[in-house]
């Protein structure tokens, strides 16, 4: 059996990881809300520029501009995964990779990968997968500057003709107990066709539709990439959230169950010596 | 009759208000839109965007981006839009100042100095519009 000073010198390293534990379950809580109110905040933008490609494309067509064409379905892939760079954040990194590989194993053909976040770039390396670029930190507060030479990379290979389609993988932000690993489809562009009343053809287009789409269509993929690296943002915090408050919990249990194991050594102890005084003193 | 106006940028909604007509900065000149305006898709150049409401006039410094109109509602889609009040001058002026350095340092990446430009080109705009709004204060129409 551990000695009384053994066990007393786990408790105070079990109390010192309940601390950390705990205060990291504190900062990732306040990282949360301000995730989830950026998340919030840039969402009309997104949905504005949905209802305004809807417009164009009312008038124009895949004819009129690549990024709005249909996938060749027997090209190649490309698909950007969104993870985080720190760890301690749960089994969000994994389930994120594990979605893509079966992603890739259930749709075979050629894949290559950009990965976000250096969790997800070292779980794909280790899968074998070809990794064209990878970004790293884009911090607590990503901005859409950020993302901007992501998005340039993106259009770049999808207008070369290296990929056919670009898709992001990312954890969608469900709710704080719930991150559900999420595809959706960058490259070509599908438009809605949701125009709000007005016909999009209706529409008075200044200079003219194709001046618009081009304008319109780098910053749609720019925007899609911002919105998926702002879920994946919130939640990794909210999955580090609970990871943590998991692990402080397991603490507590375990400072409980050694503090019981030190009390019974502790009276076995003092047991063991009373009796050892006692039968001493008989012997005299 | 009023109109609904918003600016949106990616990272966040800068202004959503009714407003009598507004005067926004297109790629191809300065375009007014009043309340029952025909339904618009624009390109957005960079300038000072005027509100007019009731007797008071409100700017924002705008850069790049679209403009939709429908009959009620204006929504411009900015990259980057800052109400005047917002701006600090002394910030614009040190911005103005360090992209100038950037620039004359003679940065050798092209990705930097198309920054700095277009860091520039913000701060310059950023100041004229909050000079300007220094200079004549909120303005009121008796």
């Amino acid at each position: 059996m551990a000695s009384q000073r053994d066990i007393r010198r786990r408790i105070g390293a079990v109390k010192n990881i309940r601390q950390i534990t705990r205060a990291m379950q504190f900062v990732a809580a306040s990282k949360l809300k301000r995730a989830q109110d950026a998340t919030l905040a840039a969402r009309p933008y997104s949905e504005m520029l949905d209802e305004v490609l809807a417009d164009v494309a009312a008038v124009l067509g895949g004819e009129d501009h690549p990024l709005l064409a249909t996938a060749d379905p027997a090209g190649k892939r490309l698909v950007v995964l969104i993870t985080t760079d720190r760890p301690l954040a749960g089994p969000l990194t994994s389930n994120a990779v594990r979605f893509t590989l079966r992603e890739i194993v259930d749709h075979p053909g050629s894949v290559t990968m950009v990965t976000v976040g250096r969790k997800g770039r070292d779980a794909i390396r280790r899968a074998g997968i070809p990794i064209e670029a990878h970004f790293a930190g884009f911090g607590d507060r990503p901005t859409f500057a950020d993302i901007v030479p992501l998005a340039r990379l993106v259009t770049d290979d999808y207008l070369s003709g290296t990929y056919a389609r670009i898709d992001v993988v990312y954890p969608h932000f469900v709710s704080t107990l719930t991150q559900q690993p999420t595809l959706g489809q960058i490259l070509p562009i599908v438009a809605s066709t949701d125009t709000k009343g007005i016909p999009g053809n209706q529409f008075i287009f200044e200079p003219d539709p194709s001046a618009v789409l081009e304008q319109l269509l780098p910053r749609y993929v720019a925007t899609r990439l911002f919105q998926a690296v702002l879920e994946a943002k919130a939640s990794e915090e909210s999955s580090r959230m609970v990871a943590m408050k998991n692990a402080t919990e397991n603490a507590e249990e375990l400072i409980e169950d050694l503090t019981l194991s030190y009390n019974k050594v502790r009276q076995a102890n003092i047991t063991r010596e009373m009796i050892e005084i006692a039968s001493g003193a008989q012997a005299r | 009759m009023t109109l609904h106006l918003e600016v949106v940028t990616p990272e966040r909604l800068v202004y959503s208000d009714d407003v009598d007509g507004v005067q926004v900065p297109g790629s191809d000149g300065e375009l007014g839109i009043l309340p029952h305006h025909a339904p618009l898709v624009a390109t957005l150049g960079s300038g000072e965007l005027r509100i007019k409401k009731g007797n008071s006039e409100e700017s924002i410094a705008v850069i790049g981006g679209f403009l939709q109109v429908r009959p009620d509602k204006v929504v411009v889609m900015a990259e980057s839009a800052n109400l005047a009040a917002e701006i600090d001058l002394e910030r614009a002026q040190q911005a103005r100042r360090n992209a100038e350095k950037a620039i004359e340092g003679g940065l050798s990446g092209v990705p930097d100095l198309s920054a700095a430009r277009a860091e520039l080109q913000r701060a310059l705009l950023h100041i004229r519009v909050a000079e300007r709004r220094h200079r004549e204060g909120p303005r009121s129409h008796g």
